[in-house]
Parts: C-alpha cells; sequence; structure tokens
C-alpha cells in the first residue's frame, strides 16, 4: 500500500466505522478492514474504480463526494477520510464542513505543491511544473487547485478547525516506502497528512 | 423482462431441474390480499437448484421479472434447447454460485406459469377466474413466497435477488421481513413506478382489453385476445430497450425488401422484430396474467405501505446489506430511482453499496453477459458469506 495510506492507516482506531471519500478502488478500506477490523465505506465516481472496490467484497457507493455525503446522518462516522483529492474538489470548505458533519475525526491528505524540486522547475524552466505526486499538463489535469502544506494550515485556522495530527512525508520511488520530514516541510515533503477535529472545540 | 435466454460460454450448468408445486390454503384457511379479498387455496410453482446446507443458511431467493418464471437456471430434459432465463448468473462457479448457495425461485402469484393466477381455477366455480381473479399486490407475492420458504424449513434467507419487477419483490421482502434477510440486490428497479411506467402499463394493459376476444376476461373456452397482448408485449419490448440500443440493432434498415412498400406491412427491421416478439409472447403467456401483473407493478409504493411517503422511514424498518445496480440507458427505471433507495438506506445507516454500470442495452441490461455486473454481486455475496460464516466450495 501507498506510503501515504500506511501512514493513514495507523491513525484510524481499530474497530471503528470509517468513510473514504474517493476511494478509488478501495485499497485503504480493504487494509483498514483486514488489519484494523473497521467498519467502512466507500465513495467513488469512477464506475470502473467503484465496480472493482465492490468486487473486492467492499461497501462502495457509485457517485459523487459532494451528492452522497450529504445523505449521511450527523456523527455517522469515526473517522472520514479525504485522500489526494482535495485538488480536485470545487469547494473545499464546504466539503470539510460536511466530512466534520458526518465524522468526529477527518483526515486530508495532498501532495504538496511547494516542494523544492516543484519550485525549482518553476525558477528553472519557467513552465508549470510536473512532478510524480501531480503527473499532469497544464491542459489534462484533473487538479483544480494546488495545495501547499503552509497554506492548508492557514485555511484550516481560518475555519476555527483544529489540526488534531499533522504529518509530512516525503515518498521513494515505489512509493511503499518513505520517510517523515520534520525540517521544513513545505520545502521537504511531497505530502501533507492532517488530522483535522471538531471546530471550535 | 425481454427474451434474452442465453447460454453462457463455459457451458457450466446447474444440468437438469424441475418445476415444483407448493400448495397452502387448501382447507380454506388461505392469504388474505392486500385487497382485503381472500385466496385460497394458494399453488407456488418453484424450482430449486443447489444443496441447502445442514444450518440452512446458505438459501438465495431469486425474484423473477414481470413475464419471467420460476425456470431460472438449467434444462428441463436432456434435449431442451434453452435453460432458465438466468442460465448466465446461475450455476457452478457463476456469480449465484450453486456450489456454494442454494438457489430457490418461484413464479409469482397472478402469473400464468404454474402459480394461482386467473388462469387457474376458482375452486367456487369450478371455472378459470379470469378478471374474477382477486388483484394482487408486490406485497402479497412476496407473502406467498416467505409461505414457500417456511414450507422449505428456511428461517433466514442468505439474500434476496431480482431485476425489474423481481427488484421490487426484494425492496418488499427486505422491508417486511427484515429478520430473515441478510443481504438484499435490488437491481435495475424502482421502490415506486414513474408516471411514465404506469402510462406504458396502461397502454399494453388497453391493447390486451381492446382487443374483442378479451371478452371481458372470459376468454379461455373461447379463444385468446392474442392481437391484444401481442401489441401489450411490443410496448413493453421497447421500454426495456434503448434508443442506442435499437439504433445499433435495427437502425432504420429494411427487412426482406429493398424499397419501402407503400403499405402496412413491415418495412422496418424493427416493426419486424416487435411483431415477431409478441407473437413468440402470446404462445407462452396469458393476456389475464399481463394485466394483474402490470397492475401490481403499477401499485407497489415502498414509501407509502411503510413509511407514509418517505423512503426513509420505510428504509427504517429494513435490516440487511443492500447491493443496489442501475444500469446507464435504463430509462424504463432510471437511476434516479436507485439513487433514491441508496438515499433512504443510507440515512437509516443501513451497510449498502450501489454502482450504476455503464451499458447500452437499456433496461434489459441486467439479463445480459457483463463482467462488471458479475464481479459486483460475486464480491458482495463473498462478504456476506463470510459475514455469516458461509463456507466455501462444500455445501453439505
Amino acid at each position: 500500500m501507498r506510503f501515504d495510506l500506511q501512514v493513514i492507516a495507523s491513525w484510524i482506531e481499530p474497530g471503528s466505522k470509517v468513510l473514504d471519500l474517493g476511494c478509488r478502488t478501495g485499497s485503504l478500506l480493504a487494509y483498514l478492514t483486514e488489519h484494523k477490523s473497521i467498519r467502512g465505506t466507500g465513495i467513488e465516481i469512477d464506475e470502473g474504480h467503484a465496480g472493482e472496490a465492490i468486487a473486492k467484497g467492499l461497501s462502495v457507493i457509485h457517485g459523487d463526494i459532494y451528492e452522497e455525503i450529504e445523505d449521511y446522518p450527523d456523527n455517522a462516522f469515526d473517522y472520514v477520510i479525504l485522500s489526494q483529492a482535495l485538488m480536485q474538489v470545487m469547494d473545499p470548505e464546504t466539503l470539510i464542513r460536511e466530512m466534520l458533519r458526518v465524522g468526529r475525526l477527518c483526515v486530508v491528505s495532498f501532495p504538496n505543491f511547494t516542494h523544492y524540486r516543484n519550485r525549482l522547475q518553476m525558477l528553472f524552466t519557467g513552465r508549470a511544473p510536473m512532478s510524480k505526486e501531480l503527473p499532469y499538463e497544464w491542459y489534462n489535469t484533473p487538479n483544480i487547485r494546488v495545495v501547499p502544506i503552509i497554506d492548508f494550515r492557514r485555511f484550516c485556522a481560518n475555519m476555527r478547525v483544529p489540526i488534531v495530527k499533522e504529518v509530512a512525508i516525503s515518498t521513494h520511488h515505489h512509493d511503499e516506502k518513505g520517510t517523515v520530514i520534520t525540517f521544513l516541510p513545505n520545502l521537504f515533503a511531497t505530502f501533507g497528512i492532517f488530522m483535522l477535529g471538531q471546530p471550535g472545540k | 423482462m425481454s427474451e434474452y435466454i442465453d447460454h453462457d460460454d463455459t457451458g457450466r450448468s446447474v444440468g437438469l431441474v424441475r418445476k415444483q408445486a407448493f400448495t397452502f390454503g387448501e382447507s380454506g384457511q388461505g392469504l388474505v390480499l392486500d385487497s382485503g379479498r381472500t385466496l385460497a387455496p394458494v399453488t407456488l410453482a418453484y424450482e430449486t437448484c443447489g444443496t441447502l446446507n445442514a444450518d440452512r443458511t446458505n438459501a438465495i431467493l431469486i425474484c423473477h421479472a414481470l413475464t419471467g418464471d420460476s425456470h431460472v437456471a438449467g434444462y428441463y430434459s436432456e434435449d431442451d434447447p434453452k435453460p432458465g432465463w438466468w442460465d448466465l448468473m446461475v450455476g457452478p462457479g457463476k456469480p449465484l454460485d450453486t456450489d456454494k448457495f442454494f438457489i430457490i425461485c418461484s413464479n409469482v402469484i397472478g402469473g400464468c406459469m404454474g402459480s394461482t393466477g386467473p388462469v387457474s381455477r376458482n375452486p367456487e366455480t369450478n371455472q378459470p377466474y379470469g378478471a374474477k381473479f382477486p388483484v394482487v399486490t408486490i406485497g402479497d407475492m412476496v407473502r406467498c413466497q416467505r409461505r414457500l420458504v417456511d414450507h422449505l424449513g428456511i428461517d433466514t434467507l442468505l439474500a434476496v435477488v431480482g431485476g425489474s419487477v423481481g427488484g421490487m419483490q426484494v425492496l418488499e421482502w427486505s422491508v417486511r421481513y427484515p429478520d430473515r434477510v441478510h443481504a438484499a440486490i435490488p437491481l435495475a428497479t424502482t421502490t415506486k413506478h414513474s408516471a411514465q411506467a404506469i402510462a406504458f402499463n396502461e397502454v399494453a394493459r388497453q391493447a390486451i382489453m381492446a382487443d374483442p376476444t378479451w371478452n371481458r376476461g372470459d376468454y379461455y373456452e373461447t379463444g385468446r385476445p392474442e392481437h391484444g397482448l401481442a401489441v401489450a408485449r411490443m410496448i413493453g419490448h421497447i421500454t426495456y430497450l434503448s434508443d442506442e440500443s435499437m439504433r445499433h440493432k435495427f437502425d432504420r434498415r429494411l427487412q426482406d425488401r429493398v424499397e419501402l412498400s407503400f403499405d402496412f406491412e413491415a418495412d422496418f427491421q424493427v416493426e419486424s422484430y416487435l411483431r415477431y416478439q409478441g407473437n413468440k409472447f402470446v404462445e407462452r403467456f396469458d393476456a389475464n396474467s399481463f394485466l394483474y401483473l402490470t397492475k401490481a407493478a403499477d401499485y407497489f409504493n415502498l414509501e407509502n405501505q411503510y413509511g407514509d411517503g418517505s423512503l426513509v422511514a420505510a428504509f427504517s424498518r429494513a435490516s440487511c446489506k443492500y447491493l443496489v445496480i442501475s444500469f446507464t440507458s435504463d430509462w424504463l427505471y432510471p437511476t434516479y430511482q436507485s439513487k433514491a433507495m441508496v438515499k433512504g438506506m443510507k440515512k437509516n445507516g443501513l451497510d449498502v453499496s450501489f454502482c450504476e454500470i455503464e451499458a447500452p442495452w437499456g433496461h434489459d441490461a441486467f439479463l445480459l453477459p457483463n463482467e462488471r455486473f458479475n464481479g459486483l454481486i460475486r464480491g458482495f455475496l463473498d462478504r456476506i458469506c463470510t459475514g455469516c460464516n458461509i463456507g466455501g466450495e462444500h455445501a453439505l
């Protein structure tokens, strides 16, 4: 499993209820179900991915995360996870508020746009950076926004959403391994992973 | 449901099956129907395949669609040209795996394939009921199926599976008997007919009733309203396909001619196809049954019946795990209707999976080969088996 997902998995209490938004083929849910006995549900917009996840024996709804999250009652889950989908979310504030409505804690992870390699690429080539984490050209990217770790923290502060846990990581070639970055994460981390708590608490 | 009965490429089959009958209410105590009338005695024709395990925990009930029957898989004889209607799905190693599961499929009451319906003899007059047969509902059909399940000594069904009107029965089962169903797979279905679906059914019924030989339902001695029934079937058949599938299959191609006839012959392939399907249907189906079954489908309204108009309230009675599947080109029961039921399930915290499968073939897609579809059902049932400790290969 990808290193960022391993970090997320390590944060999840065994036996809890988990909603994974944009779960793709369900690898995190499958891992959590097997190793942490969670009761998990995923939401995935791509039919092929959703189909694969259900075929794995996971409980998954094929649909749009905005529409689908609305239907859950308040506090239906212990954790709501948004792993590497924030860049594609139209209205992150609304979505994160919804996540914290249906879940006690929410986990958000994203590729750190201001990683030094991206900065160097821009500086030296003058072109929009492409990286392993953001492997698209400007004209074919599904990502509608770029997220630096430092800006995400400010975003949470503005929303008065407490950051319960935070880790910045740098992954190696095969993604399964990585290291935690504590020194200048906004410069050296390829991914930021945050756990958010209830606003005003 | 349409006429797709296909052999699968693997050649795997449950082999020979036989139609059985279960009758209750012979001594007068029959079934009080939703209409208030009583039906007695009641016979259900059914077929089974696979083996019931010692704990009686591996039974799956398959509910057939509007004009289907209990012959879900396998063959009646060695030289039977066609297998049951869902032979693609039911059999050894198939998604509804008869090496693991005990499959039950019954005809519904009101039908004409061996279960009590308008063709049956009214014990009071010793004549066929005809249009004097009481109006039945999806709820009535399901209560009869429950009697059959009781009769087979099965307390809890591992799953109830069905498409279209069969899917309505699945939903009804899950809400009416929540403690007797572990899992439910409603396919290409709805919790209530749209005005459009009722409209098509009404036109189909009018086609039958406008046929003079229908004779107010009393035609068993005098000859059947074949033309009316054929037209009804043609209307139904159109709703089972899609614009795309018809374009793909027929477009505007002519049938057995190179020029237009300038009369009312079947010029186009699609006309000829519908006529053929209509005429073929007449050979196996009863016009009165068609009236009763379409009416039952039109009356079905899960939210009204169980939730005072609220689907959320209706599904608050349910406790099973659901797998809901819709198809992109199904315009008879479009995806928004499946999404509405999924919403009701989610709001109740039920375990539900949902997938809208991309398929160009319209409503009939659930009867056609589709790897995605197979994978969904197989994976879902695997999870249900694990949850219920149903063993792998060796059912007892």
